[in-house]
């Protein structure tokens, strides 16, 4: 579904990304981990069109798609919960999920039960339909990046640690949410810091350091792997 | 049986001549009896509100930074000018429709003027516009503060134009049958009907969405620099219709009425009345430009305590005078916003 190869990044006279490879297979849940500043975040927002890769390809359902401005790529399919969760603070739950679909919103009864849908898997948004997105928990917020995200009606969910910054109990229904949501269908590209619980729930992983992959393996390799546990799971 | 669009549509026509007539005769009654000094503050008041409510719309609602608004009001003034001045006396003066000293001929050239001057604003809003606003951060700025001093300098420098002396003796179409209130209302209801729609609509939330956050906006498929040039060659143009009228009533412009300082002026309102507020906007607008006026008693300490006055209102009122609310429609706005989903909530 999505393969990335040889890609090349710099931020100015910074090189965040060294010719990294990946590919995500329709279906699948892939996850990233690497310690803070090995090139995770720089990974999303190149396939996400927000930042220009000097180098190398991605290809998504069989287009390459690196030329693209990030609007275009959100239409073809590509949704994302970006670092840092990024909600509009200023305005409402709803009007947060409904900048998610707002390309069909003249569509009232689908975006409208799309909206439904979101509170069905965040019941906590729900009933904070109306209250502006700056007053919510980091959870809180944490779920309307991710219901926003899936209002683009993506095949492919891209998400940069969502569970950064969590009460380990929410942690827990965050990743049970990422897993109902690719049941559902969604491919998902996951990037966390918190190895064991994404390994746990993804299909395959990649490592990254410094720019590089230094492992490409099924999860449960990975969570086998002896440098693993020591660098990314602290045993 | 008609229709119920088409019932919407006879309504919406009906309302629409309502306003204009209205209009008409409330702008009769004015210019027959307020006195000329009052009569010119109104006025004067009509184009700062038309000004600070258009930059409202790049600097407010997309939350962008523009200083140089008086160079677009610049554009409007002189090139409007120019058609009525120049252009028409030179290529037209004796076409059948055209012949000025009528209401209906001042009334068509007043039009064709203002075509001219809000396309003029709109192309310059665009070419500064679409460079500038393509990169993140002060460029716009820094650039619009550049234009403004460009068209200032470029303009003394052309004697077709008057040089640093200006225009003089351009003919008055706005004010024949004492129409001018009408014209500036006019102006002055279209800039503020447009930014009231624009808030209650989808367009208007993925505005808002660029000034919240551009980033997660574009993560969110929002053509975040299209937004941001529309806006800004919407509010430019609008500015360039306050200029033409500005040239059609008082007669005579010159490159010191669009200095820096009108724009400091315009910008300052759109902060004071609180970035983004329609109604702020307006209110402040009113408010700056009749204070010198109303000042006038003091003598030599008017600017200094016109100044004094400001720095009061900033200081203690550093989000504006309305933050970011709006009078009368919020609630209104607010309904129509959550609606959008329909009433599955209800
Ligand atoms: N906007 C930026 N400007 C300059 N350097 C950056 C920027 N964003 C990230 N970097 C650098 O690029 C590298 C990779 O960063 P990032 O992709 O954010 O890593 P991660 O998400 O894995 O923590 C780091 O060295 C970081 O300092
Ligand atoms: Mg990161």
């Amino acid at each position: 579904m999505l393969t990335i190869s040889n890609l090349t990044v710099f931020y100015g006279a910074i090189q965040a990304l060294d010719s990294i490879s990946l590919e995500v297979n329709q279906g699948e849940i892939v996850t990233m981990i690497g310690a803070n500043g090995a090139g995770k975040s720089t990974t999303i927002r190149s396939i996400s069109g927000l930042v220009r890769p000097r180098s190398g390809e991605i290809i998504f359902e069989g287009k390459p798609i690196q030329e693209l401005p990030a609007h275009e790529i959100v239409k073809i399919g590509i949704g994302q919960s970006p670092e840092g969760r990024r909600v509009f603070a200023n305005m409402t739950v709803r009007e947060n999920l409904e900048l998610g679909a707002y390309t069909r919103l003249q569509k009232k009864v689908e975006v409208s039960s799309d909206i439904e849908k979101m509170f069905t898997l965040f019941p906590r948004l729900k009933e904070r339909e109306r209250q502006s997105a700056g007053t919510l928990s980091g959870g809180e917020q944490q779920m309307l990046a991710i219901g926003r995200a899936l209002m683009t009606r993506p095949r492919l969910l891209l998400l940069d640690e969502p569970s950064l910054g969590l009460a380990p109990f929410l942690v827990q229904s965050i990743f049970q949410i990422i897993r109902d949501i690719n049941r559902q269908g969604v491919t998902v590209l996951l990037v966390e810091q918190n190895a064991n619980q994404a390994l746990r729930i993804a299909n395959r992983g990649y490592v990254l350091e410094t720019g590089n992959v230094v492992l490409a393996e099924s999860a449960e390799n990975l969570l086998k792997n002896d440098d693993v546990r020591k660098a990314y799971l602290g045993e | 049986m008609i229709g119920k669009s088409m019932r919407f549509w006879i309504v919406r026509f009906l309302t629409i001549v309502g306003i204009l007539l209205g209009m008409f005769f409330l702008s009769k009654i004015i210019t027959d009896n307020l006195d000329s000094y009052y009569y010119q503050i109104l006025i004067q008041c009509g184009i700062f509100i038309t000004l600070a409510v258009s930059l409202n719309l790049i600097n407010g609602i997309t939350g962008q930074f523009s200083i140089g608004h008086a160079g677009f009001y610049a554009v409007g003034a002189y090139v409007g000018a120019s058609w009525t001045l120049l252009w028409q006396p030179r290529f037209l003066h004796s076409a059948p429709f055209l012949q000025m000293g009528t209401t209906f001929g001042d009334a068509i050239n007043l039009v064709i003027a203002l075509v001219l001057g809000v396309l003029a604003a709109a192309m310059a809003g665009f070419v500064v516009g679409l460079p500038s606003l393509r990169l993140r951060g002060d460029y716009l700025a820094i650039v619009t503060l550049g234009f403004g001093e460009v068209i200032r300098i470029v303009v003394l420098n052309i004697d077709e134009v008057g040089g640093a002396r200006g225009l003089s003796g351009i003919p008055t179409l706005v004010s024949t049958g004492g129409m001018a209130v009408f014209w500036v209302f006019l102006l002055v209801i279209a800039v503020v009907v447009l930014s009231k729609n624009l808030l209650q609509s989808v367009r208007g939330l993925t505005w808002l969405a660029v000034r919240e956050d551009e980033i997660a906006a574009d993560a969110m498929g929002v053509n975040t620099t299209k937004v941001k040039v529309t806006a800004f060659v919407i509010g430019s143009a609008f500015a360039g219709a306050a200029g033409v009228l500005y040239a059609h009533f008082f007669t005579g412009i010159s490159p010191d009425v669009f200095d820096m300082n009108t724009s400091i002026v315009i910008t300052t309102m759109v902060v004071l009345g609180g970035t983004g507020s329609v109604t702020g906007a307006i209110l402040a607008a009113t408010l700056l430009t009749s204070l010198p006026e109303m000042l006038r008693f003091l003598k030599d300490y008017r600017m200094v305590i016109y100044s004094l006055s400001l720095i009061i209102m900033m200081l203690t009122r550093p989000q504006g005078l309305f933050g970011t609310k709006e009078i009368g429609w919020k609630s209104f706005h607010r309904r129509r916003r959550t609606s959008a989903g329909g009433s599955a909530a209800a």
